[in-house]
């Protein structure tokens, strides 16, 4: 890009700078030149404007087409991985459904102001996928914030939440999975969550599991869904219209659901994972590309310039000669 | 109880061929509530999704073999690993074998049935059940621990119903 000068011509900057040796010429630019270099860095380079050098902007050409490259395969791998998963969320919808549907009949009440809650969250191990792991990261923080009389404890599964927040929250972390979203989830590794969970002895009052419910292509939701204790379901008015249930059934019952309900928010995620990581790639790509665009622009009229600047050396010399 | 279910590995992938996904999805009902919305599915396969067009499900539950009808009292109920039989409206009759999950019948009659594994009886290999059945039987005698012990009957009654089903 070549700034112009107030009197409309088209200036070369290299030209001026040879210009620039004349004095009469000299101080008027010179000042001009010093008057618009003030509010910008001063380049260690002994080109004038702030320009790079030609290696310079060759070098920059070749690490973002580099990171292009990258970025393009990164697509590539998260929309397979991502047809994958969209295919095996179809079946495991109607099953997480089906697994929430009791709860919504019975329709049990959730006091916020009991003492004692629990979250699970359901995130990513590796970034690059847009909103999804700082959405849950925030949200944590801002429950935490407005629950401050609470106690409070998190199972996270996925690394990002616990590499944002163990150092500052250690102690609202229970349990944390890592590992996850590499491999599509499986019903064992969701019993395994669940059985966990049971099984930590931590007595919720309130529960609930935060994941990112997959919505199209481009755009994911953060919802979350209640997660009852055995005590609250046990003591649940409207459990008494349910024919023949003694607590052996109720206590299996409620495990197989956690885990079932879990399987489908982890199958929810993996989906939104690798749908977000596919768009952000892709638009990574996409600017690169067109930053490639600017530098190779930039790249040859640098080029051409030095050109016609050793053409003006020989010339001017050849003319010298003459004279 | 439960926690067994959780560490059954994928028996059905050993005596199934193929796992056909088929969603049967049906016309809303007029007659309104007095059909059962039938859901059916497991992990890995939704077999019915809100079906309106179900009469009847035979289910084996550890509360005893119920058979569900439209209006059945709600109930919940642990699922068996066995045989369970859907009969349709229009007189169709299919038979699934299921490995363990939960039963829910609610009281606007909506029935969700949700095993974790199942698979059509059609797709199960009677040669790969038998040798399932007689591995599951080495494995308990060669059961050491409690929870391998436990583990091994519980495949082992898995495959006896499955060879059960199939006969």
């Amino acid at each position: 890009m070549h700034p112009c000068c107030g009197d409309g011509l088209f200036h070369v900057p290299e030209i001026e700078a040879l210009l620039a040796h004349a004095s009469w010429v000299r101080d008027e630019h010179r000042s001009a030149a010093m008057l618009s270099r003030t509010a910008l860095f001063v380049p260690t380079c002994t080109q004038v404007r702030g320009m790079a050098t030609l290696k310079e902007i060759r070098n920059r050409l070749k690490s973002v087409k580099n990171v292009q490259k990258i970025t393009q395969s990164m697509k590539m791998v998260s929309a397979a991985k991502y047809a994958r998963a969209e295919r095996e969320l179809k079946p495991s919808r109607p099953y997480g459904t089906g697994a929430a549907a009791f709860y919504d009949k019975v329709d049990i009440e959730q006091d916020r102001e009991k003492p004692r809650h629990l979250l699970v969250t359901i995130g990513s191990d590796r970034g690059l996928c847009g909103a999804m792991n700082s959405n849950i990261n925030k949200l944590l923080k801002n429950y935490v914030k407005d629950n401050a009389d609470k106690e409070i404890k998190f199972v996270t599964l996925g690394d990002k939440a616990r590499q944002a927040l163990y150092k500052t929250h250690s102690e609202y972390f229970m349990m944390t999975y890592s590992n996850f979203g590499r491999q599509p989830a499986t019903f064992s590794d969701a019993a395994e969550v669940a059985e966990a969970v049971i099984n930590s002895g931590y007595e919720f009052d309130v529960g609930e599991i935060y994941f990112n419910e997959f919505k199209s292509v481009v755009s994911y939701n953060l919802r979350p869904l209640p997660l009852h204790s055995l005590e609250s379901v046990s003591e649940a008015d409207s459990l008494a219209v349910y024919d023949s249930l003694d607590a052996e059934v109720i206590r299996s019952y409620q495990e197989y659901q956690l885990a079932s309900v879990l399987y489908a928010c982890m199958k929810e995620t993996n989906c939104s994972e690798h749908s977000a990581r596919m768009t952000a790639m892709d638009s990574a790509t996409k600017n690169a590309g067109e930053m490639i665009d600017t530098l190779t622009m930039q790249f040859n009229r640098k080029r051409q310039a030095e050109i016609t600047k050793e053409l003006i050396d020989i010339v001017v010399g050849a003319q010298a000669q003459d004279e | 109880m439960a926690s067994l279910v959780s560490r059954v590995p994928r028996l059905l992938q050993a005596v199934g061929r193929t796992l056909a996904v088929q969603a049967t999805r049906s016309y809303a009902d007029a007659a309104g509530p007095v059909g059962m919305s039938f859901t059916f599915g497991s992990p890995a396969a939704a077999f019915y999704n809100a079906a309106t067009n179900v009469r009847q499900v035979d289910v084996p539950t550890f509360s005893g073999d119920i058979g569900i009808l439209p209006s059945h009292v709600p109930t919940l109920a642990v699922l068996k690993p066995g045989k369970l039989t859907v009969y349709e409206d229009d007189a169709t009759v299919n038979q699934f074998v299921v490995s363990s999950g939960s039963v829910t019948v609610n009281e606007d009659s909506s029935v969700q049935i949700l095993a974790e594994e199942a698979c059509r009886l059609e797709d199960i290999d009677p040669q790969l059940a038998r040798s399932g059945l007689e591995k599951a039987q080495q494995q308990l005698s060669a059961a050491g621990t409690d929870a391998e012990r436990t583990e091994a009957q519980v495949a082992l009654e898995f495959h006896e119903q499955v060879v059960k089903a199939l006969e």
